[in-house]
């Protein structure tokens, strides 16, 4: 628009010039001259009037424009957040980026005996499987390295793999090695592989999430320490508004309190079922009840060196009962939590005592432990614990054998304390007094537990 | 048999998943979620809060009543960026419900779906409690808060087609009376912008965020590692004793009152508790009380308003 309005004076200079060549006196050229002038001036007055005319519909727009933002104003657009989009952006997928989350737990021991634990036996509850004391003095417990993460999305895989010391060697153990199912529909996961068996309460738990040092004793002699096996574990969780869980496993029978792959490498069954709940805010609580079969073939007990000989059943019975409680379900600052278990066994069958001697074995035994642990304020924890078991009396002919109990029915009591700097890591101080062996044995143990890499979060 | 067959058949209906109940049901890992849900989809979803106001959600017990919850969820809607991480793995591992894994449309991190601030550039536990992902209080910025609302009804129009247009009209309701409260909030908090506070945990970065305040120091020496007393002590000496070294002490609910009490009497800098989520306080009995209140008492302790 301004460039066409500039074009005027340029017209004037053109107008003065063509009437100093009139003065020239050339007729028909001024004619001619003149009338291209006129044509000239009505072309730029109808282009002025365009202008103008252009000039108005602008201003008009604008008007219109003020007045229907002013509308807006009165009505504004609904809300809506700024929209956010994830900046991060995976520019390459290396091969490293499917790594299975690893952890690694550290733990180290001291103890000290008033008895030698070499000697260490329960008369009447040989020990099984790993069970007994930790070594005199100062020595490495477990060093434990897990690996988990999810094979596809029907699958997820788990491995812990212990790196203990016996006998001054490094032994590689393979703990857990299971793959779970993801994706079954109605509440339903299968395990297969070799697993920490759904049986009692602390029987899945892994070491470092134990609250004292060591088992009780009724899982050290019943199901040496902790009853692991390889096999196929069935789960059922119901619909129910409360917890109410079933579970069944077959397993190949290989390890105390089974032995020797019974039944053609089936030797142990299982079935458990727990259920549990909230009192209010405060309190919470999980009961279960459970089964385990096992078939036994020369299974080994007591001393590694003359270990006595079993063949037959080991059908035991676990009743366990844990309640919690934290003020308003906030145990970080402060909590209690109170755990007791039962176990009735029955051992079916034939023993064979290290000098040779054999002869027929059924009799009952029954095993229990229950402890508080009270942590009044962050970081800090306190706990006792009473353990206990009792045995039928078995026939004269197992008199001075390992397996004739003497005098009062075999007890512990064990008080700790432990501090936490962290979930991550935590010291412990811990004495039992034992009078579950012949002769009392007053035993102090120190213990530390710290956790780096991926943590799998614990279970109730 | 045919009378055992009766009874069998009777015992296997009582077993039977109760599906037949028609509400999406919602399992949410923090009461702001199940709030939300509610606020959204009202009748049409069950939705309840695996943690209440009154409880550190890095720290829960994986319970059995959690449990069970998981198993019958068709959403479950958490902060993520790892703050349930030591019990939502558990829940979900032993819950057997497929529809709410991780990647499934039942599965909502609602951290995923606004800027996270804090995300560290290093990962190492001797800082502390580290959350690779960032912070994961996002619900004290209340525009995150809508940013969910968007994504959260998605999702429930996914799960329940049938009623997605009611998904859809719920949220674009929400976020309707959200914007306007949002608007209302932010003229109100004009005055707090710069106002610096200490906090007990770095629970509060999206509300400082939000607000223009400024955050001189954390009562945990390190992310997730109680006060210690030696760790007062220097805050004692940077903050001096004339109450000019911040505006506000603030904490959470379950955050022991000890620390900042221990502060208050000694910088004379005024503490105060602010809700960090629905129920966290008598105002905050929903997602609008929950930010009038916090407003509320920020200006009273700073004393822009009130006393």
């Amino acid at each position: 628009m301004k460039n066409q309005l500039m074009h005027l004076p340029l017209v004037c200079v053109l107008l003065c010039c063509s009437g100093g060549f009139a003065q020239a006196g050339q007729g028909n050229e001024l004619d001619a001259l003149r009338e291209e002038i006129r044509q000239m001036r009505i072309d730029y007055e109808a282009r002025i009037a365009d202008l103008e005319a252009r000039l108005d519909n602008a201003e008009e727009k604008e008007a219109t424009q003020a007045s229907l933002a002013q509308e807006a104003v009165a009505a504004p657009e609904p809300y809506e957040p700024e929209p956010y989009a994830s900046a991060e952006t995976v520019s390459v997928a290396r091969d490293n980026s499917f790594n299975p989350a690893i952890g690694v737990t550290f733990q180290g021991q001291a103890w000290s005996y008033s008895q030698d634990p070499e000697d260490y036996l329960i008369p009447g509850f040989p020990l099984g499987g790993e069970a007994g004391p930790a070594p005199e003095g100062l020595s490495l417990a477990e060093t434990e390295i897990t690996m988990s993460a999810n094979v596809d999305d029907k699958f997820t895989a788990m491995l812990t793999v212990p790196i203990v010391i016996e006998e001054g060697e490094v032994v590689v153990e393979l703990e857990e090695a299971w793959v779970e199912t993801l994706a079954l529909p109605a509440g339903l996961s299968l395990r297969m592989g070799r697993f920490f068996s759904d049986i009692g309460y602390l029987n899945d738990k892994h070491f470092h999430s134990w609250d004292f040092a060591d088992q009780p004793l009724v899982y050290q002699t019943f199901l040496g320490s902790q009853y692991i096996d390889d096999g196929l574990q069935l789960r059922w969780l119901a619909p129910t508004d409360f917890y109410l869980q079933f579970s069944g496993e077959v397993l190949r029978g290989d390890r105390y309190p089974a032995g020797g792959s019974a039944n053609s490498g089936v030797g142990s069954t299982t079935l458990a079922v727990k259920t549990g709940g909230d009192i209010g805010l405060s309190n919470s609580w999980l009961f279960g009840f459970s089964w385990l079969r096992a078939d036994a073939i020369e299974r080994e007990s007591g001393g590694e060196d003359d270990p006595l000989l079993f063949t037959g059943d080991s059908d035991i019975f676990i009743a366990d009962f844990v309640w919690k409680w934290a003020p308003n379900g906030n145990s970080r600052q402060q909590n209690f939590k109170f755990q007791a278990e039962y176990m009735w066994r029955n051992e079916d069958g034939d023993y064979t005592l290290p000098d040779g001697t054999e002869g027929p074995w059924d009799y009952g035994q029954r095993g229990w432990y229950a402890q508080a642990i009270y942590q009044p304020f962050p970081r800090w924890r306190f706990g006792g614990r009473i353990d206990g078991l009792s045995a039928d009396t078995p026939a004269m002919m197992w008199a001075g054998s390992p397996l004739y109990p003497v005098g009062n029915n075999p007890m512990r009591y064990s008080l700790m304390v432990d501090w936490s700097n962290s979930e991550f890591s935590r010291l412990r101080f811990q004495y039992n007094h034992d009078s579950a062996t012949q002769f009392t044995d007053n035993q102090f143990g120190l213990q530390y537990i710290f956790s780096i890499g991926a943590h799998g979060a614990h279970g109730f | 048999m045919k009378k055992y067959m009766k009874n069998i058949l009777f015992a296997v209906f009582l077993l039977l998943p109760f599906t037949v109940e028609a509400k999406l049901n919602v399992f949410a890992c923090e009461p702001e979620w199940s709030a939300l849900a509610e606020e959204i989809a009202d009748d049409l979803v069950k939705a309840t809060s695996a943690t209440h106001a009154m409880q550190d959600p890095h720290y829960v017990e994986a319970r059995p009543s959690l449990i069970s919850k998981v198993r019958r969820a068709d959403l479950v809607v958490c902060s993520g960026a790892q703050l349930e991480i030591g019990w939502l793995p558990m829940l979900l591992s032993k819950a057997n419900n497929p529809r709410v894994l991780p990647g499934k449309d039942g599965f909502l991190e609602a951290s995923t779906v606004v800027p996270r601030l804090d995300i560290p550039d290093s990962i190492d536990r001797a800082q502390g409690d580290m959350h690779p992902q960032g912070n994961p209080h996002i619900q004290m910025n209340p525009h995150n808060i809508a940013r969910v609302a968007q994504a959260m009804g998605k999702r429930m129009a996914l799960l329940d087609p049938e009623n997605s247009e009611r998904y859809a009209s719920g949220t674009r309701d929400f976020l309707e009376r959200w914007g306007g409260a949002i608007a209302v909030w932010e003229e109100r908090a004009l005055p707090l912008a710069g106002k610096r506070v200490v906090c007990h945990h770095t629970s509060w970065i999206y509300l400082e965020d939000w607000l223009k305040l400024e955050e001189v120091a954390t009562l945990e020496p390190v992310p997730g590692i109680p006060p210690t007393a030696s760790h007062l002590s220097a805050l004692l000496a940077e903050l001096g004793t004339d109450g000019s070294g911040a505006d506000a002490i603030i904490r959470a609910p379950f955050q022991g009152a000890k620390a900042s009490e221990w502060l208050q009497e000694r910088t004379g800098i005024p503490a105060v508790m602010l809700p960090l989520t629905v129920g966290g306080s008598d105002g905050a009995d929903d997602l609008f009380g929950l930010f009038d209140d916090v407003l509320e008492r920020l200006l009273n302790v700073t004393g822009v308003t009130g006393t």
